[in-house]
């Protein structure tokens, strides 16, 4: 069994009212543990809802989701301390922050856990430097600092109760290229070094296709397809049916085929995709030129 | 083309109260610009760039601390103007959520004109008109907060569309819509254009700026490149040097060209991409 | 969840209710109510709930609403009752007991004093049900705009009516979304003596504030950038004009309120 599993899970909004909605529809999954998954689909496709069931904050209609093998909700008593394996970040994450001090707000998941005050003191150093807050940001007001740094503080907040699995859901929205690219480095380096399981919940294509190896597509409260990134982008028209942006070079080289350009490959990145050029040239003995 | 925005040797800067004592943050150091009547104008700068303050400056919400800023021949500095100017340049902000006043889509679009005394049956013909101009008119009895972002952000440019300007400022308008929203948000901005309004669109997204017929590139305060898309952004070392992107097939041609393969270095389209490629990698085949 | 409260909830509808001029709206509440409290015994209050029940018939709204809208305030109705009941002690008793005494006089006052409250609470929100809030803030603020002569801030009133009744439903959803993210922290909300509970209020009432703040200052920009400057030679969107069907309605209600008087004189409680 992997870090999350979920059997027919299902989840209703409003039951009994004219606004019923099924927001999640049967679903079942099994992420196994060190993965770092990217999760897609438009708004209103699930995506939200899904994430928020596997730290519990929402309770299931139907069916189960397990966390590390636990059944969440089993047992009403334990629900915390599976909760504390899995850390979810929300979108605009900045929106959170209430503390005097950054310390004290990266303090304040592990201190819900009940840890020693050296064990806290640990945990915000290393997070901080991992999401790269300087060591004199500590002490400053959450609020003095600039919009990047703040989101970086925040999902440091996240970071410090060292979960087993790292939700984040759209953590680049409204950021800089800059910005975007330092939290999807960050991302990555954090996955690098602790081996956590992370999912990534995004829009952007480009983001995913450049972070993650694994992507589940959810489409109208199902999963379309849960496979790593080529099995996915294989299927790029499907994907801009339902309202999804494929990479752009991935169009490129979808048309590239279309006209006759012989390769297997599935291109969505440009390093990739310089690569895969260079070869077909290569392998047609042709200069470069 | 005829002079509509003229920025002259601008400077500002904000003061920051909580320091002690405050301190002085320049954020605008010298800017000239001049914009023509009908041009969609891209502006791009990584936060903090001074762009968002820049555009602040084009409907007299900020005034000038050294140089002067001329809309239409007038001075945004002179208050007797002040709602000439601001009829004349509308602004469309990032969250449509904290700019739609009202309860219901049409009293929201309606808002500006009752603001500057319309005649009751003139605000309804211009609401209408706006509404179906940005494609909402059949949501113009619903609730705002009920819509999603894509539209709600199209009725926040309806709202300003109703004053009938000559020029629109949208400030990273896209930044929080999901892609569909966000195709909706561009297709409005280049039918506006075509109709003849002048758009000044500050973004975070290459690709938006791609399509624009202008893009300026500020850093630290100043504008370091102004120019038409191509020349932009082939030059994509310095546009990285200052924390901003290029779209992925001009990253691409770049990486080739730097292989040796013969590629111009300005393809920053998908079609041009895929008519290079598609002859360098034929020839063989 | 808070997402759940009815009070003020408006049912779009094309009945003659819905289209009367909101200002002629909250004249017709108002004598209403004063029907209500000059009506001294049942048959009054018959009178009155006739009046209540054909409006609501008229106005299309299902019944269901009418009861759910009396659902919030059980408790108060209850807990008046209780006091009606224990603390008349005029007239006939039927139950003594210890110090417990009911009287008949008791048990009468307490049905009237519900039934009283029951109607308000439902003539009152046929309002709300048959007025959007936009509409109903319009007309409170044409109703009191006579009153800007002397300075009173009649169009500052209804312009922060209108924006707090915009932004209630998105801060509502942004509490929501706060709580969660804080419950994903570990913050405990739900258990701990009444101070840990206010203690635990605070990381979801500092970002809310400031969120708050930050809209504020954001919407302010945008209504200066689309020329607000008060409420000085503004025109309005929609024009409020009284129709012959608005003096009808007036006029029903005003005989109404007559035979409640009349039916005063016949039935002292």
């Amino acid at each position: 069994m992997g870090i999350i599993k979920t059997e027919n899970l299902t989840y209703v909004y409003g039951e009994g009212t004219p606004f019923r909605k099924v927001a999640v529809d049967n679903i079942n999954l099994d992420i196994d543990e060190g993965e770092i998954v990217g999760i897609i689909g438009r708004t209103g496709s699930g995506k939200s809802t899904l994430i928020q069931h596997f730290n519990g904050l929402l309770k299931p209609t139907s069916g189960k989701v397990f966390i590390d093998g636990d059944e969440l909700f089993a047992d009403k008593s334990r629900l915390k301390e599976i909760r504390f394996k899995v850390g979810l970040v929300f979108q605009y994450p900045e929106y959170q922050l209430f503390e005097e001090t950054v310390y004290k707000d990266i303090a304040f998941g592990p201190k819900n856990m009940g840890l020693s005050e050296d064990e806290i003191d640990r945990r915000v150093r290393e997070t901080a430097r991992l999401v790269g807050l300087k060591p004199e940001y500590l002490e400053k007001s959450p609020f003095e600092l600039s919009g990047g740094q703040k989101r970086r503080a925040a999902i440091a907040g996240v970071m410090a109760m060292e979960p087993k699995v790292l939700i984040l859901d759209e953590p680049t929205a409204g950021l800089d290229p800059r910005g975007r690219d330092r939290i999807l480095g960050l991302i990555k380096e954090y996955h690098a070094e602790k081996g956590t399981t992370v999912l990534l919940v995004s829009h952007s294509m480009e983001d995913v296709a450049k972070t993650v190896s694994k992507i589940l597509v959810m489409n109208n409260s199902k999963v379309f397809m849960y496979s790593d990134r080529s099995g996915v982008f294989a299927k790029a028209e499907e994907l801009t049916s339902m309202g999804l942006t494929v990479p752009q070079v991935t169009r490129v080289f979808d048309r590239l085929r279309a006209a006759g350009i012989e390769f297997e490959d599935e291109v969505f990145s440009v390093e990739y995709a310089k690569d895969l050029v260079l070869r077909l040239l290569r392998e047609r003995g042709q200069s470069l030129d | 083309m005829e002079k509509f925005i003229e920025i002259k040797d601008v400077e500002f800067s904000y003061m920051n109260e909580y320091d002690d004592p405050p301190t002085k943050n320049t954020v605008l150091r010298g800017v000239s610009l001049d914009i023509g009547r009908g041009e969609f104008v891209a502006v791009l700068g990584h936060n903090g760039s001074g762009k968002s303050t820049l555009a602040k400056l084009l409907n007299a919400i900020n005034l000038p601390e050294k140089g002067e800023v001329l809309i239409d021949g007038m001075l945004t500095s002179d208050e007797e103007h002040l709602y000439d100017i601001r009829k004349r340049v509308g602004m469309v902000f990032q969250n449509p959520d904290n700019q739609i006043v009202a309860t219901v889509v049409e009293e929201d679009v309606a808002f500006a004109l009752e603001n500057i005394g319309v005649e009751p049956a003139e605000i309804r013909r211009r609401v209408d008109e706006a509404l179906k101009t940005v494609g909402m008119y059949e949501y113009r009895e619903h609730a705002p907060h009920k819509l999603s972002g894509g539209q709600k952000q199209r009725i926040a440019i309806a709202g300003v569309l109703a004053m009938q300007p000559e020029c629109i400022v949208m400030d990273e308008p896209t930044a929080m819509l999901d892609p569909i929203g966000r195709c909706e948000i561009m297709k409005t901005i280049k039918q506006l254009n075509a109709a003849g309004v002048t758009i000044i669109l500050i973004t975070h997204y290459m690709d938006e700026a791609a399509q624009a017929g202008r893009v300026v590139v500020m850093d630290s305060g100043r504008v370091i490149a102004d120019d038409v898309p191509k020349k932009v952004f082939s030059q994509m070392e310095m546009l990285k040097s200052v924390g901003l992107d290029v779209p992925d097939v001009t990253e691409l041609t770049h990486a080739l060209i730097a292989e040796g393969c013969s590629l111009p270095d300005d393809i920053i389209s998908e079609d041009e991409c895929f008519e290079r490629l598609y002859n360098l990698l034929k020839k063989g085949g | 969840m808070i997402k759940d409260i009815t009070i003020g909830q408006f049912f779009p509808g094309k009945s003659i209710i819905h289209r009367l001029d909101p200002r002629i709206k909250l004249l017709l509440t108002v004598i209403y109510i004063v029907m209500l409290f000059t009506a001294s015994g049942f048959t009054g209050l018959l009178a009155a709930s006739l009046y209540m029940l054909a409006a609501f018939i008229i106005s299309g709204i299902p019944i269901k609403m009418m009861l759910k809208s009396i659902k919030p305030i059980l408790p108060i109705i209850i807990f008046t009752g209780i006091l009606n009941l224990f603390f008349i002690s005029s007239g006939d008793p039927l139950v003594e007991w210890h110090f417990i005494k009911i009287t008949d006089d008791g048990v009468r006052t307490m049905i009237f004093m519900a039934a009283r409250i029951i109607l308000l609470i439902c003539g009152t929100s046929l309002l709300t049900y048959t007025t959007s809030p936009i509409t109903l803030t319009d007309a409170i603020e044409r109703i009191l705009s006579p009153l800007k002569v002397i300075k009173f801030p009649a169009h500052e009133i209804a312009m922060m009516m209108t924006i707090a009744l915009r932004f209630i439903p998105t801060l509502i959803e942004e509490t929501d979304k706060i709580m969660s993210a804080q419950k994903a922290r570990g913050a405990d909300m739900e258990s701990g003596n009444l101070i840990h509970r206010a203690k635990a209020l605070i990381p979801i009432l500092i970002p809310l504030f400031v969120s708050a703040f930050r809209r504020a200052e954001e919407l302010a920009l945008a209504m200066e950038c689309r020329c607000y400057h008060g409420g000085e030679g503004r025109t309005r969107l929609k024009q409020l004009k009284t129709a012959p069907r608005d003096y009808v309605a007036v006029v029903i209600t005003l005989i109404f309120l007559a035979a409640v008087i009349v039916l005063n004189m016949f039935s002292p409680i």
